[in-house]
């Protein structure tokens, strides 16, 4: 249990809002739905006026498989992140959705609201996390034809060789 | 897909998971415009007030055109990446009927740079080096909210001195009469007002020279860093300040007469670009944009920080929202900031302008000089970096130009720097045991 999640002492019942776990985060809240409840949390948050995906995005967890979730929530490998603005009661609420490395698809929130198709192309450019029903789910930053998903954890930096490099053996093997 | 089940609910299951399973199977979709007779009615309903702008009607209409592609009366060009009215390279994939633009699809990332890569390998120390890159025109304000948001993961974010506040709200207000100055510059010059844009760069030139004087840098400046700030006001700063207020408002009265008042001006701006304040929420549009469109949302106000609820200023709002009132909104901006940094100028507290957290804080260098242990302390803090304890936050700020940051970090590197387009700044931080 992370410290950060105080539940009532006593009371083993965790926190629940629309009936999806919910964590606290340096006082900022935090909703844990699963995959299958994601669509119907944002859709029954956005009646609750909740009009604004103020951003979408993704972590790539691959280098810290333990990290501390609330009970009831396995840790997979992505995570997406989907913040969601109030403007009528000037509130902010977080979604973190797990996404496993094996099957890393999740549905669109296009329907919902449409600003974000772009970040979900970015997700998926940058994480390979496929969006279902996208419109045009396709490369935004990187090329088209560029091969990998660079914010991977497993996606390496790479180098550009330098005239002034080190490695001997590559300088002389240059035609 | 036939076109006797351009709607059935069961094709286009199965033509989604076709998509899902060429993506896995490595063929991506080409970056493309589609051919508008592949498109369902569906699709050309939900882009209503997105990338399509057409009534249910018309849209509807086209759903039941027969799919004869040799029918398709229209051309697909590209603008750009090197057109000149595109600052920066931006290439927009145009479908045109005749001289109608019927569907625009921008092609962004030529200026992608991996910034949230480079971010996974930087201490916090380093981070904001690299987030006051990610937008050259409102440096402090990436630098302000990357701070805010390692100084909640790091429990300090109420110890912050209240000198260290104080220059915060004043750097990040200059910082937002300069944006929009450059804003006033170079939108000038694309509307054909060219001298302006020698103008807008004359007077962003001159808080950007107090800029170099407070941090040494006209621009990316890592002044503003987790703890407070990197250094105290120079001798003079008031002075330089106030010649400031003096300078611009003057200034703003010639942009009105160049600008504001001229018929051209209006011509080419009222009416354009018009979005309703429905049509900007869906997008996610803040900022100025939204506010355009008559939605009073301003994050100082409405979600106030460092202290930005003890300053009195207006939230500027405009009723059209087409590219006038855009305008017109950042140009009173300039004089709301005004406003506000002379209100700033009144209070500015004395005191430490960084937090005394030895965890976070480097020894001040004359220490370094007789001290061993100071030594090694600021070798430590800049070599390894701090420790941030294991959680995540999200901070958002009211930034003037068109950016949002999110970082995730960890331990002593944010494993995750994330930076999307919106119209303030946020940052989310998402950290994990090591």
């Amino acid at each position: 249990m992370s410290d950060t999640l105080e539940p009532p002492a006593g009371a083993p019942e965790p926190p629940m809002l629309h009936g999806v776990l919910l964590s606290d985060s340096h006082g900022q809240r935090v909703l844990h739905p699963t995959r299958e409840q994601y669509v119907t949390t944002v859709r029954t948050l956005l009646d609750d006026t909740y009009s604004m995906c103020a951003d979408l995005t993704a972590v790539d967890y691959l280098t810290f498989p333990n990290r501390t979730l609330p009970d009831g929530i396995a840790g997979e490998r992505f995570e997406l992140v989907v913040n969601l603005l109030s403007i009528e009661r000037r509130e902010r609420i977080r979604l973190r959705v797990q996404v496993p490395a094996d099957d890393p698809s999740i549905a669109t929130l296009f329907d919902l609201y449409p600003g974000t198709e772009a970040m979900e192309r970015e997700v998926y450019d940058m994480f390979g996390i496929v969006f279902t029903d996208h419109p045009d789910l396709t490369r935004i930053l990187m090329p088209e034809d560029w091969d990998g998903h660079p914010l991977r954890k497993d996606y390496d930096q790479g180098r550009i060789p330098v005239q002034f490099s080190t490695d001997f053996a590559a300088r002389e093997s240059r035609p | 897909m036939n076109d006797a089940a351009v709607n059935d609910a069961a094709v286009n299951d199965a033509a989604v998971n076709d998509i899902v399973g060429t993506i896995r199977a490595g063929n991506e979709p080409a970056q493309g415009l589609k051919p508008r007779s592949e498109l369902t009615a569906r699709e050309l309903l939900r882009e209503v007030g997105a990338v399509l702008r057409m009534s249910e009607a018309e849209a509807a209409k086209l759903g039941d055109l027969p799919l004869d592609p040799a029918d398709d009366q229209t051309m697909i060009i590209n603008m750009g990446p090197q057109h000149p009215s595109t600052h920066g390279v931006l290439r927009l994939m145009l479908e045109l009927q005749g001289e109608t633009v019927l569907r625009c699809k921008p092609i962004i990332g030529y200026l992608h740079t991996g910034m949230e890569k480079t971010g996974e390998n930087l201490t916090y120390m380093q981070g904001g080096t690299n987030v006051t890159r990610m937008d050259y025109l409102s440096p402090l304000n990436n630098e302000l909210v990357f701070s805010m948001a390692t100084e909640k993961l790091l429990g300090i974010d109420g110890d912050i001195p209240e000198r260290a506040v104080w220059m915060r709200m004043l750097l990040s207000e200059l910082n937002r009469m300069s944006s929009h100055l450059l804003f006033m510059a170079t939108n000038g010059m694309d509307l054909g007002a060219v001298s302006m844009m020698i103008y807008g760069w004359r007077e962003r030139e001159e808080v950007l020279r107090f800029f170099q004087k407070v941090t040494g840098l006209r621009m990316n400046h890592n002044f503003i860093r987790p703890g407070g700030v990197a250094a105290d006001l120079p001798a003079g700063w008031r002075d330089d300040v106030l010649h400031l207020l003096e300078m611009i408002p003057p200034r703003l009265e010639e942009y009105d007469i160049l600008m504001t008042g001229q018929p051209i001006w209006r011509e080419r701006l009222q009416g354009v670009g018009v979005i309703t304040a429905q049509e900007a929420i869906a997008l996610g549009a803040t900022g100025p944009i939204l506010r355009s469109t008559g939605v009073p949302w301003d994050l100082r106000r409405d979600t106030p920080y460092l202290h930005y609820d003890e300053v009195e200023f207006d939230v500027i709002v405009g009723s059209y929202g087409d590219a006038f009132d855009r305008y017109a909104i950042r140009l009173n901006e300039i004089r709301e900031s005004i406003r506000i940094v002379h209100q700033i100028l009144d209070r500015m507290p004395t005191g430490d302008y960084r937090i005394q957290d030895k965890k976070v804080t480097p020894p001040p260098r004359a220490r370094i000089d007789e001290s061993m242990e100071a030594l090694i302390h600021h070798f430590k803090i800049f070599t390894e970096g701090f420790k941030v304890p294991e959680g995540e936050a999200y901070v958002a700020v009211e930034s003037p130009v068109a950016r949002s940051a999110a970082t995730s970090p960890a331990t002593a590197r944010p494993p995750r720097t994330a930076c999307t387009c919106g119209r303030h700044r946020s940052s989310t931080s998402n950290a994990c045991h090591t």
